[in-house]
């Protein structure tokens, strides 16, 4: 798993915040490791000497977030970075190698904003290539035609709220498709007649698999969201704690 | 993990790991070695198939692989164009891609090299379908590989009809293959809107519905047949919009007055409008958001010859809305007590399209006539200087009969013109009836959840049909029908009773608005027993009636005073279309913060505002955060001017939303006691933020 580890970082670093231990942690030496996953094309790999790719570029800004050390970064490099992803259409590749996915419109939008560099990209654009990814369900899937996934729901209706464009959603109708998620066992499955993924104590994806910090952070950041007491408040947009993004938005 | 079992390893298996770990880190650091130095022999380009093939999610050897076949490739055109050696060189990147697929099937990075490879157009596209045809039948929900197979079948150019076919196939191969559904759903939508005879969407909607019942009475609590019929119903439904009411109603005839002060008339003053300005709301209501209403679309006829703007009364700030607002103005020279006539022609050229892309063809008129009455009084702000108590004792139920009658008169007006059909072509209504038909059929038998929920929005679908005046053909349908249903749901399903909540909700409003009697069971007068010398007002009264949420509000554009206390109510949406609404109470509802409160940003002649006992501060998480505009959803300009506001004071940072709110509010009277947010400092700040306002928590503030 070494070539996600910038991935790890930030579900690991964000469930310390919200639980608020986020002190624990040795902020110079995460943020210079982070900075020497930099690629010189400006955006970010898993790990030190891999290729760039948003889905890293993301997790190095909002970990640097979280420690309130945005300024680090050269952010006119990055953000050209991911702006010359955008294609004509308005979707977004992961990288030079062109792949693309409205996972990535979604990175995109939310690491541009949390620069503040929204208009280096054409948000109208990017908004109705998303759009065209909505299916009859109400829910989204990675490409126009395909199936809705509750991941992909996840990175649309949070790109579509970054821009304020949240009434191109149908909310009860996709609000019922997401109900229905849930399973008799609690948990939530990710499409119709799938096994559930179950946030449970420990935390796995369901009650006998192994614990990995990938599902711990998501259950932490369900429980934040259901108002667990004693978590922080987490953002459900920009998937970080609520203190976080208000100091970014609503601070200077 | 996915798939990996929690369970201690033992020594021996810890070993095996460690070793395996060990083996792959080696193999990984090789990769990177070849990658930065730009190593491209035949043994490295083998150690990175060794790591892909155990690895697949190490997405730098993918790029590693591309660029050393780029390399081969330019290396071969040099010696001279050997398609073979290409063919040799891309198939051995469809083995490696194979073999990664085996131990990951869900792979990212395995399926995109394919693609890669593929797009280089050397590859044999029937052999991919052969392949894909494996793998789905392994697992037919694998989203890569119909994502691939759509990829493919591009490339290929294989008409719709074909892959149609194939999830024919599929489904009876398998009924709960929701994903074999959700390709159906996309190719019909190709092929109907394509046209053709074949193709006609009757035709289709027929057939499909009729394929899909094999599938819900087979297996009624499999989901993938419901969605699907969910989809056919939308599609039957799916038509123009259309204009549905306006305020002022059609065929009505507006006193304009100065100073609050109605003269000779004894009735309620619903058609009276009070605005120092001279100038008034005109409202126009559609059957669904639609975009596109301005003054090249609609033209209003009356004295002033001036382009009018419209704006869309949507919660957020975007170009669709139900509901559409613009103001005329009556000049001063005006001679008052004769009645000036206004003519509305909406749709009068084409620009009005709904967010589905319709257009709203059918143009129509309404008509009413405009009464300014005289301004040779000294102003007097007779209406505003009281506090509204709400008291209920101040509530008088129908009072007299010629004020019914009135009421009666004047609410007929208040209909909704039938004059336009909908483009809804009949075979909709009989669509309906059968599929109301079977469900009930099948409810007989099974007691299925989806099915009720199924049957509740078929019920409603009718009604809405023969409202628009769809002939009916004999299936019955009430209301009190489709509320027992929901009532049913809920106790069937109480993990999802909110959901329930809210469609019974929308419901219920529509019943109690479906006709004037109803209606007027609602209606109350409010005379202020402090202040006999100001007017009454006409009060609609839906408290305590368990809402979770607002409907209907075509029905109430008309409405200045409005009770909605002792509800569920955890959104307001729907209220931003009442522009007449002056008093408004919402105590001791579920409202959980002041961004659920944004539509009020949008009542400009809101001055009493009643939000006690709610839940504003007692929760953590704000759900409707990104509902409201605020720099969040990047829909706030430079008017932020928040922190200056705030003046340093840490403690009210976290009021911006109270501050996004109460700025743009003009409020005389608010009460807010009962909410956990309430303490003297929030206190202290509204009255900072409101300079206007006269009463707070029953005290008077200056």
């Amino acid at each position: 798993m070494e070539h996600l580890r910038l991935n790890g970082a930030y579900w690991g670093l964000t469930t310390l915040d919200v639980l608020g231990k986020l002190g624990a942690v040795d902020q110079d030496k995460v943020v210079s490791w982070i900075m020497q996953c930099q690629h010189e094309s400006g955006g970010f790999g898993g790990n030190i000497g891999h290729d760039p790719h948003v889905l890293y570029t993301l997790s190095a800004i909002q970990v640097l977030a979280l420690f309130d050390k945005i300024d680090v970064l050269d952010v006119e490099k990055v953000a050209n970075y991911i702006a010359s992803l955008q294609n004509e259409d308005g979707s977004f590749a992961g990288d030079i190698w062109g792949e693309v996915d409205t996972r990535f419109s979604y990175i995109a939008i939310c690491s541009l904003a949390l620069l503040h560099r929204l208009d280096k990209i054409n948000v109208e654009k990017a908004v109705n290539y998303i759009v065209s990814c909505k299916n009859s369900d109400g829910g989204f899937g990675c490409t126009p035609g395909a199936e809705s996934h509750a991941g992909q729901i996840f990175c649309c209706v949070g790109a579509l709220a970054i821009t304020g464009s949240l009434h191109h959603v149908d909310k009860d109708l996709l609000g019922w498709w997401l109900c229905e998620r849930q399973v008799k066992s609690g948990g939530l499955n990710g499409r119709p007649e799938k096994l559930p993924d179950v946030e449970n104590g420990g935390i796995s994806d369901r009650p006998d698999d192994a614990v990995d910090v990938f599902h711990t952070y998501f259950g932490v950041a369900g429980l934040s969201l259901l108002e667990y007491p004693g978590l922080k408040a987490i953002d459900p947009a920009y998937a970080l704690p609520v203190d976080v993004v208000n100091r970014i938005f609503l601070g200077k | 993990m996915h798939g990996r079992p929690r369970k201690a390893l033992t020594e021996e298996e810890h070993g095996a790991s460690s070793l395996k770990a060990a083996k792959l880190r080696d193999l990984q650091s090789q990769v990177l070695h070849f990658h930065h130095n730009k190593i491209y022999t035949e043994e490295a380009i083998e150690i990175s198939a060794k790591l892909l093939e155990s690895n697949p999610e190490h997405y730098t050897g993918w790029n590693y692989r591309k660029l050393a076949v780029q390399y081969r490739l330019d290396r071969r055109s040099e010696d001279g164009v050997d398609s073979e050696s290409i063919q040799s060189i891309l198939d051995e990147e469809l083995r490696v891609v194979e073999n990664a697929l085996k131990k990951n099937f869900k792979s990212y990075g395995a399926w995109h090299h394919r693609k890669w490879v593929l797009s280089k157009g050397h590859s044999s596209t029937d052999w991919e379908l052969r392949l894909l045809g494996k793998f789905q039948k392994l697992d037919s929900r694998n989203f890569h590989a119909w994502n691939y197979r759509r990829f493919i079948t591009a490339l290929k150019k294989i008409p719709d009809e074909e892959e149609l076919q194939y999830t024919t196939d599929m489904i009876y191969d398998n009924f709960s293959n929701y994903s074999a559904w959700h390709n159906r759903s996309v190719l019909l939508s190709n092929l109907m809107e394509k046209g053709g005879k074949r193709y006609d969407k009757e035709n289709v909607l027929g057939e499909e519905y009729e394929f899909v019942r094999n599938a819900l009475f087979t297996d009624p609590d499999d989901q993938s047949g419901w969605f699907y019929h969910l989809w056919l119903l939308d599609q039957t439904l799916k038509q123009e919009p259309v204009f549905l009411s306006s305020w002022p109603p059609n065929g009505s005839n507006l006193y304009l007055s100065l100073d609050g002060r109605l003269k000779g008339q004894q009735s309620l003053p619903i058609l009276h409008f009070q605005s120092k300005a001279r100038k008034f709301p005109l409202v126009l209501y559609f059957s669904e958001a639609v975009e596109g209403v301005s003054s090249s679309t609609v033209t209003v006829e009356y004295h002033d010859g001036d382009s009018l703007l419209w704006t869309p009364l949507s919660a957020n700030n975007f170009g669709f809305s139900q509901a559409w607002l613009t103001y005329l103005k009556f000049p001063d020279e005006v001679p008052s007590s004769e009645a000036r006539p206004v003519k509305v022609t909406i749709a009068h050229f084409p620009g009005i399209t709904s967010s589905r892309g319709m257009p709203c063809s059918q143009s129509c008129h309404i008509s009413f006539s405009v009464c300014v009455t005289s301004d040779d009084q000294e102003h007097t702000e007779v209406q505003s200087s009281h506090r509204i108590s709400w008291k209920e004792e101040n509530f008088k139920a129908r009072a007299t009969q010629s004020i019914e009658a009135n009421l009666l008169h004047s609410f007929s007006k208040l209909e909704i013109t039938k004059e336009n059909k909908p483009s809804t072509p009949k075979w909709s209504m009989e669509i309906i009836s059968t599929e109301i038909a079977h469900c009930r059929e099948l409810l007989s038998t099974t007691n299925c959840k989806i099915g009720k929920l199924t049957l509740a929005r078929l019920l409603m679908a009718h009604k809405t049909l023969t409202s628009y005046g769809i002939p009916d053909d004999g299936t019955e349908v009430h209301y009190e029908d489709i509320l027992a249903l929901y009532q049913d749901l809920m106790k069937m399903d109480p993990a999802h009773i909110c959901f329930y909540e809210d469609d019974y909700s929308l419901v219920l409003l529509k019943q109690l608005t479906s006709n004037i009697e109803s209606l007027l069971k609602h209606c109350d007068r409010y005379q202020e027993s402090s202040s006999p010398s100001t007017n009454p007002y006409l009060c609609v009264r839906l408290n305590g009636l368990s809402l979770s949420r607002i409907g209907s509000t075509e029905h109430l554009l008309w409405v200045q005073m409005l009770d909605l206390s002792h509800n569920k109510l955890r959104s307001i949406e729907g209220l931003e279309t009442l522009q007449l609404l002056s008093c408004l109470k919402l105590s001791h509802n579920r409202l959980c913060s002041f961004t659920s409160l944004e539509p009020l940003k949008k009542l400009k002649y809101l001055e009493v505002l009643d939000i006690s006992h709610n839940e504003i501060g007692a929760h953590s998480i704000d759900t409707r955060r990104y509902l409201c505009s605020s720099p969040l959803t990047h829909a706030v300009g430079s008017d932020w001017y928040f922190q200056k506001f705030v003046d340093g004071d840490v403690k009210l940072n976290d009021h911006w939303d109270a501050y996004l709110l109460f700025k743009d509010l003009n409020l005389i009277q608010l009460e807010m006691i009962g909410n956990a947010v309430v303490d003297e400092r929030f206190k202290a700040f509204l009255l900072k933020l409101m300079p206007e306002l006269k009463w707070l928590d029953g005290e008077k503030c200056r």
